[in-house]
């Protein structure tokens, strides 16, 4: 019996219960570890600061600041100068501090990230990470919470991850330092210290393109990503609660989109709501819902829906950020129309 | 540091070096006369950003680089992007979207990239590749390759944000980088003094603390010298240079321009100083090739440039299935 526990315990990679935040240090510790091309840049990441929410804390100091990379605030030079590092050989990992200033550094990204392996016809790769982070629901207001997924989405050539839970933000982050495209890893900061749970030690990847069941189900489908697969996740249980048995799936990439892991549920279940926290107009959810109701158009038992925030710049008074996002009661009231 | 000299001829540059540099000139010039005539008799179309009367500046820079060094340039780069050695068959196919072209067909001339000949990125959009080669100049460093990288860019990209946040940050960092504004004294249809707030750009360096060298760019000599100064500073660690060339373009903006802007004297002045004309006269006085060594060199360079509009010409077009190849490592994706 002892033997095979044991045998059980070496299979299964040994995980700590960490937050959010301390699963993506530990990405990058693993990675700069592993990769001498690997290198950080940004503004503020040196010790003893470690980076706007300590995220970078005892990198630069373990691995030196030739690769642990303090920046000014110049975000189209930190974009530039990841975009020339990864043509030419290396793998950076760019921080932009947050997701709104994607925007001052867009040339970068969408002309010449986005586009330099296809423009060169396959003769060189942009093996860039970019992380970044954003959220509503601080009080930041317009121009430090948005949720700009969709317009990265929309140029062909990056990849674009959202992960919700510690152990997933380690393995995705992995995952896009050693892929060989420009991955946008956006992080919602509100989990940085909400989100906890078992990361595995070492060297741990969780492939781009999969999505994951979060909560199985049989009723309907609760596709969501990032902060928002956790309001699904608490909504799931309320409806359980009345007989009604949601499956939540995490779509973690968008781009690699795991497709046939949303039509196999919605299939499934017949009915699908998408939830995400960036505005409702041209969100990702328009996108989902087109390609679901074209794929799937005879076997649904309900049109698809979707919960998303207010076509609004992100307001500044709590109670109009409050009305601004999508709620947990209006997740819960949309999904319960469907069943009216 | 020094800011802003005035750099002045290098004496007694060894005439092999001025002969090599004159025929990557004349090379230039010819293949842009020869796509001039392609495009007059209508067999091609599209846009084309004439360099001619800028032979000289990247001729001088590739006198001094090593064939695994850096160049970026921009849309008026065919110049730069032959002086490095992009091979004249694959870049001519690439202008002419077809298969076998550099970036088979889905670069084009806005956007040439040549890895094994050093061309590693051509930009399309004003300003661009200077953060860029911050960042090329940046990985050579990592590397430790010893790799200096020269970034092209025009007057007028000078006043682009991301041209003052990549000096900074170039000097901060210390990187092997060689900035070269070629100064032809326009941006589109406007002039220098209308656009940009100083006289000289390389009196911009000095806010970055950097290195600054304002040369004649149609001085081959001078230009040589401006090149070894800022390449060799590079190579031993001594951190980036601008470095600001003087000269003229002799065709407008781009193809069809009418040229209304640039006042006839001024123009006529330039094309009697051809720079590459000029280069060919002092090469004969000063007895470093004759009369029939030049010819000879012309007539082959002349051959070769017409074997590579006929290898282009004669290429199929790229193939509709290439269209989702590249956009990933994977292909494309739904
Ligand atoms: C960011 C950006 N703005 C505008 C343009 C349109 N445009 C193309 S070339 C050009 C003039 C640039 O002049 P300069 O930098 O002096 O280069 P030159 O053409 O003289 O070599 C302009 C405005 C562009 N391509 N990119």
């Amino acid at each position: 019996m002892t033997v095979q526990s044991d045998v059980r315990d070496a299979q299964a990679p040994a995980a700590r219960e960490m937050m959010l935040i301390q699963a993506i240090n530990e990405a990058l510790d693993v990675a700069l570890g592993l990769d001498d091309t690997v290198f950080q840049l940004g503004e503020d990441i040196q010790d003893p600061k470690g980076g706007g929410f300590g995220l970078h804390k005892g990198l630069s100091t373990k691995y030196g600041l030739e690769r642990v990379r303090p920046t000014p605030i110049s975000e189209q030079a930190i974009m530039g100068a990841a975009v020339g590092a990864a043509i030419t050989g290396m793998r950076p990992v760019a921080e932009i501090m947050l997701m709104n200033f994607l925007s001052v550094c867009g040339d970068q990204l969408i002309n010449h990230a986005a586009k330099l392996r296809y423009m060169s016809g396959g003769q060189t790769n942009v093996p860039l990470t970019v992380r970044t982070t954003t959220g509503a629901g601080g009080g930041f207001g317009a121009q430090h919470s948005d949720m700009l997924e969709a317009s990265l989405v929309h140029t062909p050539g990056l990849k674009v991850v959202v992960p919700s839970t510690p152990a997933d933000a380690k393995g995705l982050l992995l995952s896009s330092i050693f892929d060989d495209d420009p991955v946008v890893f956006v992080e919602m900061h509100h989990l940085y210290f909400a989100a906890k749970g078992p990361v595995p030690e070492g060297d741990h990847r969780v492939p781009l393109g999969q999505a994951r069941i979060a909560r199985p189900g049989s009723d309907v489908t609760l596709i969501s990503w990032g902060k928002q697969v956790h309001d699904c996740l608490a909504v799931a249980e309320n409806l359980a609660a009345d007989g009604i048995d949601a499956e939540v799936l995490d779509v973690r990439s968008l781009v690699p989109l795991d497709l046939d892991a949303i039509l196999g549920s919605v299939g499934r279940t017949g009915r699908a709501v998408i939830v995400h926290e960036a505005v409702r107009r041209n969100g990702f959810g328009a996108e989902l819902a087109a390609t679901i109701s074209e794929d799937l158009f005879g076997q649904l038992h309900a049109p698809v829906r979707r919960v998303a925030a207010a076509n609004t710049p992100v307001p500044y008074a709590s109670s109009l950020e409050a009305a601004y996002l999508p709620s947990r009661p209006g997740i819960e009231k949309t999904v319960r129309d469907l069943f009216g | 540091m020094t800011t802003s000299p005035e750099a002045t001829a290098v004496e007694g540059v060894d005439g092999d070096v001025l002969a090599g540099i004159y025929t990557t000139a004349v090379k230039i010039k010819l293949y842009d006369e020869k796509y001039r005539a392609t495009m007059r008799a209508g067999k091609i179309g599209g846009m084309y950003y004439s360099p001619r009367g800028q032979e000289i500046i990247p001729s001088a820079i590739s006198a001094v680089l090593a064939p695994e060094d850096y160049v970026l340039t921009i849309y008026r780069g065919v110049h730069d992007q032959i002086a490095k050695g992009v091979p004249l068959r694959t870049l001519t196919a690439e202008f002419f979207g077809r298969a076998s072209g550099s970036c088979k067909g889905k670069g084009g001339p806005m956007h040439i990239t040549d890895p094994s000949s050093g061309l590693i990125v051509t930009t399309g959009v004003v300003g661009s590749g200077m953060p860029i080669g911050v960042g090329v100049a940046l990985s050579a460093h990592l590397r430790k390759s010893g790799q200096v990288t020269v970034v092209n860019f025009g007057d007028g990209a000078s006043n682009i944000g991301a041209f003052h946040e990549a000096l900074n940050l170039a000097s901060v960092w210390n990187l092997p980088v060689v900035f070269v504004c070629q100064n032809n004294r326009y941006a589109e249809y406007t002039t220098l003094a209308d656009g940009t707030s100083v006289e000289r750009i390389a009196d911009r360096g000095a806010a970055y603390s950097m290195r600054s060298i304002h040369v004649d760019g149609n001085d081959p000599e001078a230009m040589y010298g401006a090149a070894r100064t800022a390449i060799d500073a590079a190579r031993a660690g001594d951190g980036p240079t601008l470095v600001e060339a003087m000269t003229y373009r002799f065709f407008g903006h781009v193809m069809g321009d009418g040229m209304e802007y640039m006042p006839e004297e001024e123009l006529r002045a330039a094309m009697e100083a051809d720079p590459v004309v000029r280069m060919r006269e002092k090469l004969l006085a000063a007895g470093h090739r004759s009369e029939a060594e030049l010819t000879r060199v012309e007539d082959g360079l002349r051959a070769e440039i017409e074997d590579a509009f006929e290898y282009a010409m004669s290429q199929p077009m790229a193939e509709p299935e290439e269209l989702t190849t590249d956009v990933y490592a994977e292909g494309a994706i739904r």
